[in-house]
């Protein structure tokens, strides 16, 4: 209809993803004085970090930057946000993009208080993804104590059960509608930033690692949830076979990444989140053994150092060059043996230990669920960012493997690239 | 302004069933506010009723109900003031009647009856109502002169990249570069690491096609041959005197006198007026901080890419590994510069040098890369190797290593490089590198090949790193009283970075924004995305500037301090304190203030002790008003009178962490009384000397972490709070109170179920001492 020169230009941003990377891209741009919708597929913001119990290097935690970051939103107009939202559809080009986001009910109104009388309500109970099914909760939730939005969610696992109508019923202040329909937003923005970030690679893959046949083997993010305050043991590191705690635990390096079968890339933060999630255990048992099977331990700069250092002067934790290439149950014994020849002395070590964790990478959302729009991927999923062209961005994991860090140094850099899109055109 | 005031209390979730909101009205009815209350505030008719109120004339909201995190919009009214009073959360959520009993019908005229609750009600409602009586809606800063020029520091290709972002998003920049010619270090090199998928090839330096870009954009100005002299002013109007490199001018910034020219013959510091002579001869020939240089160039903000050098190895240094024995062991960077000018050959004799060994960690006993390595100098190495190959069909590489640090993506460059029949990589502690005949001999242990090597070399490569500019410099040169460089970088081994994770920008000093291997020993790809995002923080801070704003944290916060100079003692302690040096002194010794670089957090109104420095919003008299409002029962009361103990606590932190305490379900003391505060460094003695005197049995500040793994987001605020609470310990043993009732906890903003049990134990050590001697009085 118009000439593709004289296209409108929109003068907001929208990003796609409210992890730790869309919150920054978000705020960043917000905050320079950009309108921006931000819009998130789960109930809350915060993605991947509210999961983890604590960053590394300084062992902080991860809700204290996101309840700073919730705090910038709740005092800027110019951002937007869309929780239960997945963007559909994306038609156009930099400067003048047409978005269809698809909102899912929450089955929740603006009337929840955060009261929680339809969590008590509720009878049965359902896994909780947030635990990565290590925890049963109610079909009626608050996602996590410090979620944001602050409102409850009901899960459609239970709408149209009679827990459903129990949570209608308990609720004062008219604020479940189990009527709530599916809509679509259509929404017109100058940029886009992908922060779709990422998905932890299915440890049931590796075969010979023993996910899935055995409890007590599990992986790194399955630690985190264990570790946290508010998982599943109350942030004890126990044994998920029968709650004991652990006397020995390896911690099983590169479990699916850098090998051409899985991830063929380093997945940058299993060595410094394993180094972590040692500091938990020795916190809680000091005088449990730790081993650490690893290729090549990845600590870069010079505050990741210092954490591995310290780490090494503690005389029960061992490191061991050398990819594992079994983990199974020893059924005798009860305990679970790891396999893996040491590189350097070349002996062969079958390794009892009572728990294991598998270090298992990342995988971009974007290779689990194909993206709207036109963006260019590598062939492992990880969006490629071509300035040239400009208007579509990826910001965090969802643009290569990376730490906290660096995502929010990328993401900061992503709102300078799509304000540029705007200016520009 | 004149404030016309409405309290508002709301029945819902849960306030209406614990507590007698009438009465609680009557606490504010009674001093002659209007009241109203209503089943749920948020509900329609809720925000119906506050609307009216608003449209006609209310302009002061006080509102019982939940907590200011939750339901911030719907109780946000523009043009007046709204102070929360948490009824919810941190009274009826966290002290359920079945602990704390309400009193039965025949109770409720029973004056000796203590419903804690309701007190504990009460108490807040009046201080909020005190609070609203002493704040005002802050008028923004307005800066009289103002610019939206960017300055970057250093045209390498972290500069170059930020200038040419900054360019595109439509500022005007301008690039200093102290060298003849922009370029910086990758100019010198013979070809780079990858910067694209799929990462597995070096390639030629951008470097140059990234100058001709830049010299593109009409808005950027290059200055090359030029240092900054000093920066002078504050975000938004920042003042820079350039100077050639080496030159001595009468703006060259002024430096603090160095620790030990602060002391007399005996040890002991010097009176000021003796330091001030000290500080004036010290810095002979240069013009005081406070004078702006007329020829000065303005700027609205600063990015720092000042870039690295290579390490440089001491005297006596690795001689295990031939350095200094030999001129055929080299480093890194005298490699690529060799590299660089033609085909590989041996120092000492010219000859081809077909045998290339990379030794990448020093060892002797060790693990580690050799110091300021981070992952760039394995990336290096194997970019190294592929020289050799590319000099010498018949050459060969060896990398011998502790640990290949080749994180995520450039895991391809590494495979790509092994693929090499040529190159040859094996873990290994290098311990010795020797002369054989006219070549070397390098001697590694606990390799991956079963047992000890030697390998023959013609040449020996030591991975040694990149040590940032600000090792050597202050390079940013500010005209700041607290000094011309960035404080406390020596936690980052003297890189240019920030403390915070989530935050990786936020240097102590606003408007300064760091990018590249100045920040951290970091690739080419990661340097030119790191300037991108420093470009933004720098336009978002002179944005933020113009609009009279605060940055991050206190994003949008028009506050900013205000000063009483006519009582000011120059004591210079909130020059000293404010972390960001927002503050210098003048010629008396009384704070000049730059509020573009303040970051509102209220360290100098804790440090204040003639209590001069105040908030629109948050002041002296404001919390010691809220501290004198909380009812104190005495004997005169109550046989046994309840405990009363004030808490200051963070409102970063702590304040969440009580509310999340109290969604999960969890109680603590009644006793207590909370004042959130922006920051523990703003805590001012003086309100725990007021809730001492007017009888209060204890106080507790509660806030985070302070160290090398710092928490606070003002950096300093919980350390100084500390230093400040132990000081007063000496005051409160002349009024004979014990010092004990004083104290401080460190609480992270997860550790909410250790709350209860930490107050419980304060309470516990207070009713060992007993009641305040001063209660009643």
């Amino acid at each position: 209809m118009t000439d593709e020169k004289a296209a409108p230009v929109s003068g907001s941003i929208m990003v796609v993803g409210g992890g730790i990377s869309g919150l920054t891209t978000a705020l960043e741009a917000a905050e320079v004085g950009y309108e921006v919708f931000l819009v998130e597929k789960n109930p809350y913001l915060g993605g991947r970090v509210a999961q983890l119990n604590q960053y590394f290097p300084k062992l902080c935690p991860p809700t204290c930057g996101l309840e700073i970051n919730f705090k910038r939103i709740k005092d800027n107009p110019r951002i937007k946000v869309l929780t239960m939202a997945e963007v559909e559809k994306v038609e156009g080009g930099p400067g003048n993009y047409a978005v269809a986001v698809k909102v899912r009910p929450r089955y929740v109104n603006e009337n929840c208080t955060c009261c929680g009388a339809c969590t008590e309500a509720c009878q049965t109970e359902i896994a909780s993804d947030f635990d990565f099914g290590m925890k049963q909760i109610k079909g009626a939730y608050l996602p996590f104590a410090m979620a944001f939005p602050a409102r409850y969610v009901i899960d459609p696992r239970i709408v149209g059960t009679e827990d459903a109508q129990r949570a209608k019923e308990a609720c004062k202040y008219d604020a479940v509608d189990l009527e709530m329909q599916p809509k679509t937003l259509n929404l017109n923005v100058g940029a886009v930033v992908w922060a779709t970030g990422w998905v932890p690679y299915d440890a049931k893959k590796m075969d010979n690692l023993g996910f899935g046949k055995h409890k007590n083997i599990i992986t790194n993010m399955m630690m985190e949830r264990l570790a946290a305050p508010n998982g599943p043991t109350q942030g004890k590191v126990i044994r998920p076979s029968d709650g004991k705690a652990p006397a020995s635990i390896a911690f099983v390096q590169c479990a699916g990444s850098r090998d051409e079968n899985y991830l063929p890339y380093c997945s940058y933060i299993c060595c410094m989140a394993s180094l972590k999630q040692a500091t938990y255990v020795r916190a809680q048992y000091p005088e449990a053994k730790i081993y650490i099977f690893y290729i090549d331990l990845r600590a870069p700069g010079y505050r990741y150092e210092k954490f591995y250092e310290n780490i090494k002067k503690d005389p029960n934790v061992f490191f061991i060059k050398g990819k594992v290439a079994e983990v199974s149950e020893d059924k005798a014994a009860g305990s679970i043996t790891v396999v893996a020849e040491n590189a350097v002395t070349g002996e062969k070590i079958h390794q009892a230990v009572e728990m294991v964790v598998l270090a298992t990478g990342m995988q971009p959302t974007a290779a689990v669920n194909k993206l709207p729009g036109a963006v260019k991927t590598t062939p492992d999923g990880f969006i490629l960012n071509d300035y040239a062209v400009g208007g579509m961005f990826a910001a965090g994991c969802a643009n290569k493997p990376a730490d906290v860090v660096s995502s929010n140094q990328n993401a900061t850099g992503m709102a300078l690239k799509a304000i540029q899109t705007l200016v520009r055109r | 302004m004149n404030k016309k005031y409405g309290v508002y209390i709301c029945h819902g979730c849960g306030i209406g069933e614990s507590l007698n909101v009438e009465k609680l009205g009557e606490v504010a009815s009674d001093e002659g506010y209007a009241v109203k209350t209503c089943p749920a505030l948020c509900g329609k008719e809720g925000i119906e009723l506050l609307k009216t109120d608003v449209a006609a004339g209310v302009n002061s909201l006080i509102i019982g109900a939940c907590s200011p995190r939750v339901l911030y919009d719907t109780f946000r009214f523009d043009g007046c003031i709204v102070e929360r009073v948490n009824l919810r959360e941190q009274v009826v959520w966290s002290h359920p009647r079945a602990t704390w009993a309400a009193p039965t019908e025949e109770q409720k005229d029973d004056e000796t009856f203590i419903d804690h609750v309701q007190m504990m009600a009460s108490d807040y409602l009046k201080m909020a109502l005190a609070k609203v009586e002493k704040i005002n809606l802050p008028e923004p800063y307005k800066l009289e002169t103002f610019t939206r020029k960017i300055l970057v520091i250093g045209g390498g290709i972290t500069g170059i990249s930020a200038a040419i972002d900054a360019a595109k998003a439509g500022y005007e920049v301008t690039i200093v570069e102290k060298e003849a010619a922009l370029g910086g270090n990758a100019a010198k090199w013979r070809k780079q690491l990858p910067t694209d998928y799929p990462y597995e090839k070096p390639m030629a330096p951008v470097i140059q096609s990234k100058i001709k870009e830049l010299g593109s954009y009409p808005g950027i100005t290059v200055k090359t041959g030029t240092v900054v002299a000093r920066i002078a002013g504050q975000p938004g109007d920042f003042t820079v005197t350039f100077k050639k490199p080496g030159e001595k001018i009468e703006f060259d910034v002024p430096f603090p006198l160095p620790p030990e020219m602060r002391l007399d013959e005996s040890g002991k510091e010097l009176e000021a007026e003796k330091l001030h002579a000290r500080y004036l001869e010290y810095n002979q020939g240069k013009v005081d901080i406070l004078t702006f240089d007329p020829n000065g160039e303005k700027f609205g903000a600063v990015v720092l890419a000042a870039g690295w050098r290579p390490y440089k190895p001491a005297e006596g240094e690795y001689t295990h590994l031939g350095l200094g024995t030999t001129p055929d062991v080299v480093t890194n960077a005298q490699f690529e510069e060799m590299a660089a000018a033609g085909k590989i050959k041996r120092p000492s004799d010219g000859k081809e040098a077909k045998s290339v060994v990379f030794v990448q960690s020093p060892g002797q006993g060790q693990d580690q890369d050799f110091p300021y390595a981070a992952s760039v100098t394995s990336l290096v190495a194997l970019k190294q190797a592929t020289y050799v190959r590319e000099d010498y069909a018949d050459g060969k590489a060896f990398i011998i290593y502790q640990h290949m640090r080749t994180p995520g993506m450039t895991e391809n460059f590494y495979k790509a490089v092994q693929q090499d029949p040529g190159v040859f990589l094996t873990k290994g502690q290098v311990t010795k590198v020797s002369k054989n005949g006219a070549g070397l001999i390098v001697e590694a242990d606990d390799t991956l090949l079963g047992q000890p090597i030697q390998i023959k070399a013609d040449l020996v490569v030591l991975a040694t790193g990149m040590v940032p500019a600000t090792k050597d410099d202050p390079v940013i040169n500010l005209a700041y009283r607290q000094g011309p460089a960035f404080r406390d970088n020596a936690i980052f081994n003297d890189y240019a970075d920030s403390n915070y994770i989530c935050f990786p920008y936020e240097t102590q000093r606003t408007g300064i924004y760091a990018a590249g291997g100045v920040r951290r020993s970091m690739t080419t790809e990661e340097a030119m995305e790191d300037a991108a995002g420093a470009a933004l923080k720098a336009i978002q801070c002179l944005e933020s500037a113009n609009r009279g704003v605060a940055v991050h944290p206190r994003s949008g916060d028009l506050t900013f301090p205000d000063f009483f100079f006519q009582r000011c003692t120059q004591c210079k302690r909130c020059t000293q304190e404010c972390p960001f040096g927002a503050l210098d002194d003048d010629e008396r010794g009384t704070p000049k203030t730059n509020p573009t670089r303040c970051r509102r957090c209220g360290t100098c109104m804790g440090a204040c002790p003639e209590r001069i420095i105040n908030f629109a919003n948050y002041s002296i008299d404001s919390v010691s008003s809220m501290v004198k409002a909380i009812k104190v029962p005495s004997t005169d009361d109550f046989d046994e009178p309840p405990l009363r103990i004030l808490g200051l606590i963070c409102e970063n932190d702590a304040y969440p962490a009580l509310d999340i305490a109290a969604m999960n379900k969890l109680s603590w003391n009644a006793d207590v009384r909370f004042i959130p505060v922006r920051c523990l460094g703003s805590v001012n003695v003086i309100w725990i000397k007021d809730a001492l005197s007017k009888g209060m049995d204890g106080v507790f500040l509660m806030g985070c972490k302070h160290g090398d793994d710092y928490q606070c987001h003002f950096v300093k605020g919980s350390e100084l709070a500390e230093i400040r609470v132990k000081k007063i310990g000496e005051a409160l043993s002349s009024l004979a109170l014990e010092p004990e009732r004083v104290a401080q906890f460190q609480v992270a903003i997860d550790e909410y179920d250790k709350i209860p049990q930490m107050l419980q134990e304060f309470v516990g050590t207070i009713e060992g001492l007993g009641p305040n001697p001063f209660k009643g009085f």
